[in-house]
C-alpha cells in the first residue's frame, strides 16, 4: 500500500556534468505525469471502497424490498420502485410522521447546540486573547471534554441524568429545591435537555479551539490603532474581533452543524437503540427503522432523503456565504 | 498584567495594549469559572464515583464519597474482559491511524503539488464525504464485507481488519483536507529546491515538506486516533465478541439486577487517560495544525 521509493530515486546526481542533471529528465516526465494519481491512489481506492461504492448500494437498496428474510443475498430482494420514498415521506402515515417528528427535533437541536456551541466558544476564546495567570493550564481544561473518548464521557452523563442515584437530580431536588419530585432525564421530554447539555458539553471546545486559532491571524495593529482612537475593550470585540472572525466562523458553523446533525453516538450512549420521543435524531431514528424493526429498504430511503438535505443545506450555505468574495480555498 | 509571563512565554503578544476594563476583567472572572465547573463536573463525578463501594453509587449521589476503595479498578478487569477491549482499540485505533496519516500525506501533497485533471472533482469528493451521516454506509458496508468474505475468504466482517479499513476512511477525508492546507503553507521555493539538488519528489516530500509540516502531521494522527478510539456505531455493529472494542465493550458492566456504576466509571477513566493524556501532550501540535490547516 505506501508505495515505496522506486531504486532510482536515492542516486546521488553527479554534479560535475550538466548533462547528467538534464539526462534523466524524460524518463522524469513521464513519471511525473502520472505521479499524483500513484500518490492519490491509495486514497481514492479506500474512498471508492468505503464511501462510494456502499453509498451506490444504499442508494440501489432504498429502492428494493430490503427485510430480514433478503439481508444475506440482497441482490435477490425484489424491486419496489418508489414505495420505500413513498412510505417515507408519507406525512400522514405512521412511518412518515414519525420520520417527519423526528427530522424537525433534529433540526431544532442542531440549530440550539451549533448555536450555543459557537457563542461558548467564541467567548471563551475573546475571554483567553489575552495572557493572564494560569490561561494555559485552563486552556488545557477547556479541551478535556472534546479530548475524552465519546462513550466515556457520554456514559458518565448518562450517569449523572439517572432517576434515583444522578447528580442532577440530587442537586436540583435534594440540594436547592427546584423540583417537586425528582425527574426522569433519560426518558420523556425532558431527554431533549439532556441530550443538549450533553451534546453542548462535548461540542463547545472545538468551536473554541478553531475561534482562538482564528485570533491569532488578526494583526496587532488593528487593536493598536483602535485603542489609539479611544475604542474601549468590548467596542474592540464588537468592531474588529467579531468582524475579522467571520471566515472563520463560516467554515466552523458548517462544520458544527455537519457533525451535530449526524451525531450518532451521543444518543446512542445516552439511550440505547431507540431514543425518546423528544430527543429522537435523526440518525437514531435510521438506525432504529433499519436494525431494530428490520426495515432496511425504508432505512436506505430514509438515509438518502437525509443525504440530499444535507447536500442542498451545505450548497445554500456555500452560496451564501461565498456570495461577493472570492473564497479561494475551501 | 503580567509581563513577566508574556516575556518568558512569546506564545502570542497579548490583544491589548490598554489594560481591559473592570467590567470586562470581571465578566472574564465569572464566565471562565462558571465554565471551569461546567467542563469539570462530569470529570470529578468519574474519578469520585470509581473510588466508591457499590452500595454508595447505588444510592442517593454523594459529593463526598463515605469510603474509598480501589476494588472498582481491580473488578473491572474480571467483570469484563477489558484487557482484551483494551489490546482490539489499540490495534484498530493504531493501525487506522499509521495507515491513514501514510495516505494522507501522499494525496495531500499530490493536490498541493501538482496540477493534474480531476483534482477539483477529487477534493470536492473528499470534502463532500465529510457531510454524509454514518449511518448511511453502516448497513452496505456490512452487505459489502459479507460478500467479499464469501467470494475471496477474506473475513472483513468481524474482524479487526474490517474496522481498520472502516476507520481508516473516516479521518481520511479530514485529515487530506487539513493537510493540504498545511502544505500549502510550507514554501514551494523549499521542495523545488530539493528537486533541483536531486532529490526525486518522494525525496522531497520526505525530506523537506513532510519535516516541514510536522504539527500539521501530528494534529491528523491525533485526530485520526480519537476518531478510531471513540467510534460506537460501526464498533457495535461489526465486531464480535474477539474482536470487540472499548466503545462496545463498556455496555458490559451493565446486567439485568445491577448496574455497577463504580466500575463503569473506573473502566471510563482507565480508557481515557490514554487519549487525553497523548491528546494534552500533542495539543500544541494540533492548534498549530488547525490554525495553518483549517483556518486560514
Amino acid at each position: 500500500m505506501t508505495t515505496t521509493a522506486p531504486p532510482a530515486h536515492p542516486r546521488p546526481v553527479p554534479e560535475h556534468s550538466p548533462g547528467a542533471a538534464r539526462g534523466p529528465r524524460r524518463p522524469g516526465r513521464i513519471r511525473r505525469i502520472g505521479l499524483p494519481y500513484l500518490l492519490l491512489l491509495p486514497a481514492l481506492l479506500l474512498e471508492l471502497l468505503v464511501h462510494l461504492v456502499p453509498m451506490v448500494i444504499g442508494i440501489t437498496m432504498s429502492f428494493k424490498e430490503l427485510t430480514q428474510f433478503y439481508i444475506r443475498q440482497w441482490g435477490t430482494a425484489p424491486w419496489s420502485g418508489t414505495d420505500n420514498y413513498r412510505l417515507a415521506v408519507d406525512f400522514h402515515g405512521a412511518v412518515g410522521e414519525a420520520l417527519l417528528h423526528s427530522f424537525l427535533v433534529t433540526v431544532v437541536f442542531t440549530l440550539l447546540s451549533v448555536s450555543l456551541c459557537w457563542l461558548i466558544g467564541t467567548a471563551a476564546a475573546i475571554a483567553m486573547q489575552d495572557s493572564f495567570r494560569g490561561r494555559g493550564l485552563l486552556r488545557t481544561v477547556f479541551l478535556v471534554p472534546y479530548a475524552l473518548p465519546v462513550y466515556a464521557a457520554v456514559i458518565t452523563w448518562a450517569f449523572m441524568f439517572q432517576h434515583d442515584n444522578g447528580l442532577v437530580n440530587h442537586v436540583l431536588h435534594d440540594q436547592l429545591h427546584l423540583t417537586d419530585k425528582p425527574s426522569f432525564w433519560l426518558i420523556g421530554d425532558n431527554s431533549f435537555y439532556a441530550l443538549l447539555t450533553v451534546s453542548v458539553w462535548k461540542g463547545w471546545p472545538f468551536a473554541f479551539l478553531i475561534v482562538m486559532a482564528g485570533l491569532q491571524n488578526i494583526p496587532r495593529e488593528l487593536y493598536e490603532a483602535a485603542a489609539l482612537d479611544g475604542a474601549g475593550m468590548w467596542q474592540q470585540i464588537r468592531r474588529i474581533t467579531l468582524p475579522s472572525l467571520r471566515p472563520v466562523n463560516q467554515v466552523l458553523v458548517l462544520v458544527l452543524f455537519l457533525w451535530t446533525f449526524n451525531d450518532f453516538n451521543t444518543p446512542y450512549v445516552l439511550f440505547g437503540k431507540s431514543a425518546p420521543a423528544a430527543a429522537d435524531l435523526i440518525s437514531i431514528h435510521i438506525y432504529q427503522s433499519s436494525f431494530v424493526t428490520w426495515n432496511f429498504g425504508t432505512g436506505s430511503a430514509m438515509s438518502v432523503l437525509l443525504l440530499l438535505f444535507l447536500l442542498v443545506v451545505t450548497g445554500a450555505y456555500l452560496l451564501l456565504t461565498s456570495r461577493g468574495r472570492r473564497t479561494a480555498d475551501v | 498584567m503580567s509581563s513577566t509571563a508574556r516575556a518568558s512565554r512569546p506564545v502570542r503578544p497579548a490583544r491589548s495594549p490598554m489594560a481591559p476594563p473592570r467590567s470586562f476583567l470581571w465578566t472574564r472572572r465569572v464566565f471562565l469559572t462558571l465554565l471551569c465547573g461546567f467542563v469539570l463536573l462530569p470529570v470529578y463525578v468519574m474519578v469520585s464515583s470509581s473510588l466508591k463501594p457499590l452500595q454508595d453509587v447505588s444510592g442517593a449521589f454523594r459529593w463526598v464519597p463515605s469510603g474509598l476503595t480501589i476494588r472498582p479498578y481491580i473488578d473491572i478487569w474480571s467483570t469484563v474482559p477489558l484487557a482484551r477491549y483494551f489490546v482490539n482499540s489499540l490495534v484498530v485505533a493504531g493501525s487506522a491511524t499509521l495507515c491513514s496519516v501514510v495516505i494522507a500525506v501522499f494525496a495531500a501533497y499530490a493536490v498541493s503539488r501538482y496540477s493534474f485533471r480531476g483534482k477539483r472533482v477529487f477534493t470536492l469528493t473528499v470534502l463532500s464525504t465529510q457531510m454524509f451521516p454514518g449511518i448511511l454506509f453502516l448497513l452496505p458496508l456490512f452487505l459489502l464485507y459479507v460478500n467479499i468474505g464469501n467470494a475471496t475468504g477474506v473475513a472483513l466482517f468481524g474482524s479487526r481488519g474490517g474496522l481498520i479499513l472502516t476507520y481508516l476512511t473516516f479521518s481520511l477525508p479530514f485529515s487530506i483536507w487539513m493537510l493540504i492546507g498545511y502544505f500549502d503553507s510550507v514554501p514551494r521555493d523549499l521542495d523545488e529546491a530539493a528537486l533541483v539538488d536531486g532529490c526525486g519528489p518522494l525525496g522531497a516530500l520526505l525530506r523537506v515538506v513532510v519535516p516541514a509540516a510536522v504539527p500539521g502531521i501530528v494534529a491528523v494522527a491525533v485526530y485520526a486516533f480519537m476518531t478510531a478510539w471513540g467510534e460506537v456505531l460501526f464498533a457495535s455493529v461489526m465486531t464480535n465478541d474477539e474482536t470487540r472494542t472499548l466503545a462496545v465493550g463498556l455496555q458490559g458492566y451493565s446486567t439485568l439486577n445491577d448496574v455497577y456504576w463504580n466500575q463503569i466509571m473506573a473502566a471510563s477513566l482507565v480508557v481515557s487517560v490514554p487519549v487525553v493524556a497523548g491528546f494534552l501532550l500533542l495539543q500544541r501540535y494540533l492548534v498549530t495544525g488547525l490554525t495553518a490547516g483549517a483556518v486560514k
